[in-house]
């Protein structure tokens, strides 16, 4: 058709101009540069969570960010589900007996001790992994001013989640460009907006000791404590993916039935 | 046509029925006999795609608010809730939330095709009307819906939008204050855009009815334009139609469904995963895909009371467009100046809606969105007037077709 | 326009008769996720059992600890309340039958079917009359005649192992599904 060429020009103008926008955003030494392309086993229509990298990445998550970290919309008993890390329920039970959840009042109605310190009871399945900080004020005081945000949904929070926080934590220790001010109290991270991150770079190299052996680069931590985190914004993943795929087989098979019965119900009246 | 009923209750409990309410005759005369012009194409499979896409945002909305909580305290975490340990909650919230955006495509679409084949002009003109009507309720009722999960747009969102009363000169504070229930968007906004979010579906239901109704009287249009002259021109809705639709909506399942299981949250913004705060702004603020085109237009002029009117203005100005036109002939098949004409306002369209998803200081190699979204609007009104009345009166048609059943003359 | 054959009326059928059941099928299974989201969700089947510690309860003591939403009756029987309870004549009861649902449903309501181990009474805690919650009896403040509990809506009394005695109640206090992780713990459900 005749109007073909102009819709295919103006898409074509539209596409150089963004392109050229966000290069010429990136240059500037403010912005944050776009994430790294880093592959993950969820990724794709037949996507899985790898269960190994699932585990370790909740021992990263539990041994070094869950310090300032909340997760508050994942469950204990979530860890033995399906499409999830693949924890046994004892597993799971042992995990949560070492959490302390503050505890319901005492015989005597109080919530803290002596000490003045909040009383506590081990974790149960039907608990939620609780706040590393009572409140958000708190929260603040102990991370000069910053507020570590809750990690449950982080993935689906940050546009291309998990390069982008794979970026994040595999980002620090670069130079800064020549005249740029790092703000005091905060630290350097290109892949952060601003540059300027208040997080100190809280992954090393052997941050953890893996219970599978596996050699715990820095790369390796944030690889799989994205796909941790990836699991924890998204538990129903494996599952949806894999109805997708039954679900759309039979509405192929659906449209071609209902096709061939249009097209024999038309025949007499064209 | 509506013409008189060829129905003739055949079993016992059909005569009991239809002697007390004749239901049956009703099904029978507008969904199984009805006389339904035989060239129909599949532009046409939208209407019953849209009845659909009702129902199932209905259904799937009543069985989320068994488990929803409209407190702005627990909202979020509710919504959490249904995605993580509700029985497929998952599966019922996708399907609602990418719901809504097939809705809005397939009005999009209905829309479009009524406007290419001129099925608003006389006699259809109402139909058109409470056409924009049911338009307007659904706009009202997916921005409700979208405050529910009380993330970060939601919030945000609302707050714009309601701000768009306060540019009403005296009262406008009052109206905005009223609206919230507070001294800003919270939770006694939240309670009632939940109630209002429940209540307008089933308003929309009811002006599909009357839609229908006033669809049955004269009859379907079709894409030659002309009218059904005899029986022949027309066949049964049922089979053929009912097949024809049922069709083309699996097709749209399978499309639907490529978005619910594999890319669920593309119409959604990372920001609404974050919980609402008060007290910081995001840094861009966007409505759903949906609404971006009178984003666009409302950003475009520096005046906040003529942005909101001119906002207001470009979806009310729909409803005049059975008198805008002034053409005598209905489709676009044998107009073939309006034929381009609707091409560019389609493609403003989709421009305007671009203009609308960017930040307000953006710019394509060097000029302002600002200014095309500005020259975008400048299309957007103008396609309605002057446009729609001038090429109706100095337009030469091309000739038109005898009938639907003899399309080609001297047959 | 030809008429069409039987060949084509035929194949015309199969189709319509595919679609219809596709489309059954279609219907179906569309309906599950909506009728299975109203069962109890993973929160609600994490809370579907409780662990109980027993250390803290004394000889002719009880707890009452909530479990599915209901009061869960925890006691620690004396010998005498064990001795009252196994010289009952279970045929003379207004419930012969035990209500455990962890041994078979027509056990009879002996002192032994009523427990695990005899010093640990478990009991859901809901009067099998209209479902208020009994008042325990105490040397103290004595409930009912039969040294059990006494439910002050109607006036059922139930005796030292949970039975049914006088009172509108038509069943026993239901022992609940239950084991001994240990001697000082149980998990009930």
């Amino acid at each position: 058709m005749k109007h073909f060429p102009l819709r295919l020009a103006l898409g074509l103008s539209l596409a150089f101009g963004v392109s050229t926008a966000a290069l010429a955003q990136a240059a500037d030494n403010s912005h944050r540069l776009p994430p790294k392309k880093e592959e993950f086993s969820f990724e794709g229509p037949f996507g899985t969570y790898d269960r190994g990298a699932l585990q370790r990445g909740f021992q990263v998550y539990k041994e070094v960010c869950g310090a300032c970290h909340a997760l508050q919309h994942v469950a204990f008993h979530n860890l033995a589900e399906r499409g999830g890390p693949g924890f046994t329920e004892a597993q799971a039970k042992g995990i949560a007996a070492g959490y302390k959840i503050p505890a319901e009042p005492n015989d005597k109605g109080e919530t803290t001790d002596d000490k003045g310190e909040r009383l506590t009871r081990p974790g149960i399945l039907a608990d939620y992994f609780p706040s590393p900080f009572p409140n958000e004020n708190a929260a603040r005081a102990n991370n000069g001013g910053a507020l570590p945000p809750d990690l449950s949904m982080i993935i689906k929070a940050r546009e291309a989640g998990p390069n982008y926080v794979y970026s994040i934590l595999t980002g620090f220790h670069q130079t800064p460009p020549h005249g740029f001010a790092v703000t005091k109290d905060k630290y350097y991270n290109p892949y952060f907006e601003g540059r300027n991150i208040g997080m100190p770079p809280p992954l090393q190299a052997n941050s953890v000791t893996y219970n599978d052996g596996t050699k715990a680069t820095v790369e390796q931590e944030a690889h799989d404590v994205v796909t941790f985190l990836a699991w924890a914004s998204e538990p129903k993943m494996e599952e949806r993916k894999q109805m997708g795929f039954s679900v759309l087989i039979f509405l192929i098979a659906f449209a071609g039935v209902l096709f061939a019965a249009k097209k024999k119900l038309w025949a007499d009246v064209h | 046509m509506s013409g008189p009923s060829t129905y003739t209750p055949k079993s016992g409990i059909e005569k009991w029925l239809d002697q007390r309410l004749p239901l049956p005759r009703l099904m029978h005369d507008t969904i199984h006999t009805f006389p339904t012009p035989k060239n129909l194409n599949w532009w046409y499979v939208f209407g019953g795609i849209l009845t659909f896409c009702l129902v199932t945002q209905i259904v799937t909305g009543i069985v989320l608010a068994m488990h929803y909580k409209p407190d702005a305290t627990l909202a979020f975490g509710s919504v959490e809730k249904i995605m993580r340990e509700v029985n497929y909650g998952w599966l019922i919230r996708y399907i609602h939330a990418n719901g809504a955006s097939m809705f809005f495509l397939a009005v999009y679409i209905h829309m479009f095709r009524g406007l290419y084949y001129g099925s608003y002009k006389a006699p259809r003109e109402l139909i058109w009307i409470i056409g924009v009507l049911i338009y307007v309720l659904m706009t009202a009722t997916a921005f409700f819906g979208y405050v529910l999960p009380w993330g970060q747009m939601s919030f945000w969102g609302a707050t714009v939008i309601t701000n768009f009363f306060t540019a009403i000169p005296l009262i406008g504070t009052h109206i905005a204050t009223w609206l919230w229930g507070d001294f800003a968007v919270g939770d006694a906004t939240l309670n009632r855009f939940f109630s209002l979010h429940y209540l307008l579906p089933f308003v929309i239901a009811g002006v599909v009815g009357l839609h229908i109704w006033a669809l049955h009287v004269p009859g379907n249009n079709n894409p030659l334009g002309i009218d059904v002259k005899s029986p022949q021109d027309t066949v049964p809705f049922h089979p053929y139609y009912t097949v024809k639709d049922a069709f083309g909506l699996v097709v749209f399942l399978i499309f639907f469904a490529l978005f619910v299981f594999y890319a669920p949250e593309f119409f959604g913004n990372p920001d609404n995963a974050i919980e609402a705060n008060p007290l910081v702004t995001p840094p861009e603020i966007v409505p759903e895909w949906y609404l971006l085109p009178f984003y666009a237009i409302l950003r475009s002029i520096p005046n906040k009371l003529l942005g909101v009117i001119a906002l207001g203005a470009a979806i009310l100005i729909l409803a005049f467009i059975p008198w805008l036109d002034t053409s005598r002939v209905r489709s676009c098949r044998f107009r073939p100046t309006m034929k381009w004409l609707f091409w560019f306002f389609a493609i403003d369209c989709v421009i305007l809606g671009y203009c609308g998803s960017q930040p307000v200081d953006a710019a394509i190699a060097g000029i302002s969105l600002v200014w095309i979204a500005r020259a975008g609007a400048l299309y957007y009104f103008g396609f309605f007037f002057p446009i729609m009345p001038l090429v109706g009166i100095f337009e030469t048609p091309k000739p038109l077709p005898a009938s639907i059943s003899q399309p080609v003359l001297g047959e | 326009m030809t008429a069409a054959t039987a060949d084509d009326a035929t194949r015309r059928d199969f189709l319509y008769v595919a679609s219809g059941a596709m489309g059954a099928v279609g219907v179906a299974a569309v309906a599950w996720p909506f009728i299975d989201q109203m069962n109890p969700s993973s929160a609600a089947l994490a809370l579907s059992s409780v662990e109980v510690p027993l250390d803290s309860i004394q000889v002719g003591q009880g707890i009452t600890v909530k479990w599915r939403g209901q009061p869960l009756f925890v006691r620690r029987r004396t010998p005498a309340e064990i001795a009252e309870s196994k010289a009952v004549d279970v045929a003379a009861l207004p419930d012969p039958l035990a209500r455990n649902l962890n041994i078979a449903d027509t056990a009879p309501a002996t002192d032994a079917d009523r427990v695990i181990k005899p010093e640990w009474l478990v009991l859901k805690g809901v009067c099998t009359h209209l479902g208020c919650t009994p008042t325990i009896s105490t040397p103290a403040a004595p409930e009912g005649e039969y040294g059990g509990w006494l439910c002050h809506c109607h006036g059922s009394q139930y005796d030292t192992a949970g039975r049914i005695r006088k009172g509108p109640a038509p069943q026993n206090l239901e022992v609940p599904p239950y084991a001994f992780l240990s001697d000082t713990r149980i998990k009930v459900g």
